[in-house]
């Protein structure tokens, strides 16, 4: 792999900060790209001063689908590596509630993302090279009745990366679905999490840049989730209803 | 959460909460009693409140580099190996670092740390440029020596409890290897190692380390250790282009607590033998690595287990010049006659200082660290009344186990930190485990 550059998008979040900081000290300059992307500045100084390389910072709003096409071709270059940590858990009680929420956290986590993705994967396949991370969920393995919008739109983002893969695979780019299972960041602060099945941003960071590298193709950040997502999965339907996982 | 310092004890319940910006941290400090903390490797209950501990590993950025006077500006809670693994490729290292690169910039000004260059360089807070700071209203002020002189020298070797520091400007001094030339001198007793450490004055650094269970004639038996930062003509041709290769070393995990502590006699005179053949053997000048000549404990992860579930006490004290070599004679003779040796014993000469609570004194500190048992706690004490004896003082960043009154009775300068901390308001917005214990 060169030293290319890495974009990042969704990058005010603690997985996306990680990321970053973990391939500038790789040596890979940094295009950080957020909503907002003037308090971006103090994470441009941080990692740009760190790791002695160069950081760009972009406006990108996720939802605004209609400018992703331009956002892309905006770019200083077009980047080599590009991560989409971009995501919304939302208040699950609130998106049964209220619809306009629910459809906000499918949006964020699927139609946003896929669609930014799709821009980005256009024009590796016509360089013919680069590497696509799309930072999915295991809440999209199965519906669960505490987080199933979230789940229903993280489902969608794994099966069109898993498409993307397909479609991309023999063009020279790669694509990678990254599976964190819980994370302790800002968006599950305060959250109750098993440690054992808990993770760090750093951890995750890690992991995505071992699989750029080593080119894999679903990582499951802490290997003990294939197996749990695995179990979940095989409890049949008419048991999995009745029970409050 | 339960905490304690690096030393695992004591050990108390704190509530904890980990700001992530200046709103979120003037709430907290509004509530009272609160202490920041960093990595906490302070040894004792510097970094912690029961009510109100502030954990500021979120403020963790770098702002701003300066290669033309080498000023660095960060937030507090940036590590120290950050800042080297950062800034020695491009030949930069910081002025004073301790013996342990997992602290925080803003615990190296609530200590004053020093290194082994103090008595050349004097303390952290020398290379001190300015300092932000949080005091009890809550307001952000920049502190420097010209603008708000008082609350900069107040601020330094405050352990936190003169506001919370949230940025720091300090400076780094080129270097262009990350190698050091280590020169090591073995002394047969302890004149010998303070003769050996006073010829030896103009060495950029210098420290001992004393075997502490050698006694009689052999009492202060010690290694004396000296290093320059090497020059790139200094190393071989072939290994110039990589001068400043930072790589650092494996750590080797301690992954066990054992059930009591593997410190005791027997091992310590062991561990002391080993060591002091070893370093007899080797050629008396090498050079040697960064990480190794500033960081040795840093090569076992969570060393700290070592000592067993009770965890251990630090116990580091100076003494003014002139009463040194007795009091030092007295400190060993004691420890020695216990054989309840300390794992590690160091000795470093330090300048005079000029400064409002910081610890270091014109004279020579001694550090040993201890099971924390009721035996050595005792034997602690008795230390404590040769210090005192002595006009010596105590390091608060390792300290877990003093009685306010020797507090007290070690350093005058408490009153007049006691009425700061009253009259600024901070008495009642900042307090740790050790101010209550300490009652300042």
């Amino acid at each position: 792999m060169s030293d290319g550059p890495v974009l990042i998008l969704g990058a005010r979040s603690d997985i996306g900060l990680a990321v970053a900081h973990r391939f500038a000290a790789a040596g890979h300059p940094i295009q950080l790209a957020a909503r907002v992307a003037a308090t971006l500045e103090r994470d441009r100084t941080d990692i740009a001063l760190r790791h002695d390389v160069a950081v760009t910072v972009h406006e990108f709003d996720a939802l605004a689908t209609e400018s992703h096409a331009a956002f892309v071709d905006a770019l200083p270059e077009l980047p080599e590596v590009a991560v989409c940590a971009v995501g919304r858990l939302g208040e699950e009680t609130e998106s049964e509630r209220d619809v306009t929420a629910a459809v906000l956290v499918m949006r964020s986590n699927y139609e946003g993302p896929a669609s930014v993705m799709g821009e980005l994967a256009n024009r590796f396949e016509s360089r013919g090279s680069g590497t696509l991370i799309g930072i999915s969920s295991v809440a999209g393995e199965r519906g669960r009745a505490t987080n199933y919008v979230y789940g229903s739109a993280k489902a969608g983002f794994t099966a069109f990366l898993s498409g993307l893969r397909n479609r991309l695979a023999g063009k020279g780019v790669h694509v990678i679905t990254v599976l964190p299972g819980f994370v302790a960041t800002r968006m599950t602060a305060g959250m109750d999490l098993p440690q054992a099945l808990t993770t760090s941003p750093a951890e995750v960071a890690q992991r995505i840049f071992a699989a750029t590298r080593h080119r894999r193709d679903i990582v499951y950040v802490k290997p003990v989730w294939r197996l749990v997502m695995l179990g979940i999965r095989l409890i049949p339907e008419s048991i999995f209803k009745k029970t409050s996982i | 959460m339960m905490l304690s310092g690096w030393g695992r004890f004591p050990r108390q319940a704190c509530a904890v909460a980990r700001p992530r910006d200046e709103d979120e941290l003037r709430a907290l400090v509004a509530r009272g009693g609160a202490i920041a903390r960093g990595n906490g490797r302070s040894y004792g209950d510097s970094a912690m409140s029961q009510a109100n501990t502030v954990d500021m590993t979120a403020f963790d950025r770098m702002i701003a580099f300066d290669p033309q006077s080498g000023q660095l500006v960060v937030e507090a809670g940036v590590l120290l190996a950050d800042v080297i693994t950062s800034f020695l490729p491009r030949g930069w290292f910081p002025a004073v670092v301790p013996g342990t690169k997992h602290v925080t910039i803003g615990g190296m000004v609530a200590a004053d740390v020093h290194g082994k260059n103090h008595h050349g360089e004097g303390s952290f807070g020398n290379f001190v440029d300015w300092l932000d700071v949080m005091g009890a209203d809550g307001i952000v002020r920049r502190a420097s020596r010209d603008a708000k002189p008082e609350l900069f020298a107040w601020t330094i070797g405050s352990m936190g409890l003169g506001g919370v520091v949230l940025r720091v400007a300090f400076r780094l001094r080129p270097v262009e290897t990350a190698l050091v030339r280590q020169t090591t001198i073995p002394c047969p007793d302890l004149n010998a190692a303070i003769d050996s450490i006073e010829a030896h004055q103009c060495a950029t650094y210098s420290v001992a380390w004393i075997d502490c269970l050698a006694s009689g004639a052999a009492l202060g038996r010690s290694l004396v250790m000296l290093g320059e930062h090497a020059a790139r003509a200094e190393l071989p041709v072939g290994d110039r282009h990589h001068a400043l290769n930072v790589a650092a070393r494996r750590q080797l995990p301690f992954p066990v607590d054992p059930p009591a502590s593997l410190v005791n006699g027997l091992s310590v005179r062991a561990f002391n033998a080993l060591y002091f053949r070893v370093h007899s053997r080797k050629a008396p000048t090498r050079l040697v690595d960064w990480d190794g000549f500033f960081f040795p404990l840093d090569a076992v992860r969570d060393w700290n287990r070592l000592y067993g579930r009770k965890g251990f006490a630090q116990f580091q004290c100076a003494l003014p010049l002139a009463a040194a070599r007795t009091g030092l004679r007295q400190l060993l003779e004691v420890i020695s006659a216990a054989g309840s040796g300390s794992f590690l014993a160091v000795l470093k000469r330090f300048a005079p200082q000029e400064s409002r609570f910081s610890f270091p004194m014109e004279g020579f500190t001694l550090a040993l660290d201890f099971p924390a048992t009721a035996r050595s706690l005792a034997l602690m004490s008795r230390l404590d009344d040769i210090v005192l004896a002595h006009g010596g003082r105590f390091y608060l960043a390792k300290d877990s186990r003093m009685t306010a009154a020797t507090l007290a009775a070690s350093d005058d300068r408490v009153v007049a930190f006691r009425r700061m901390r009253q009259e600024s308001g901070n008495a009642a917005a900042f307090a740790s485990a050790q101010s209550e214990r300490l009652e300042l």
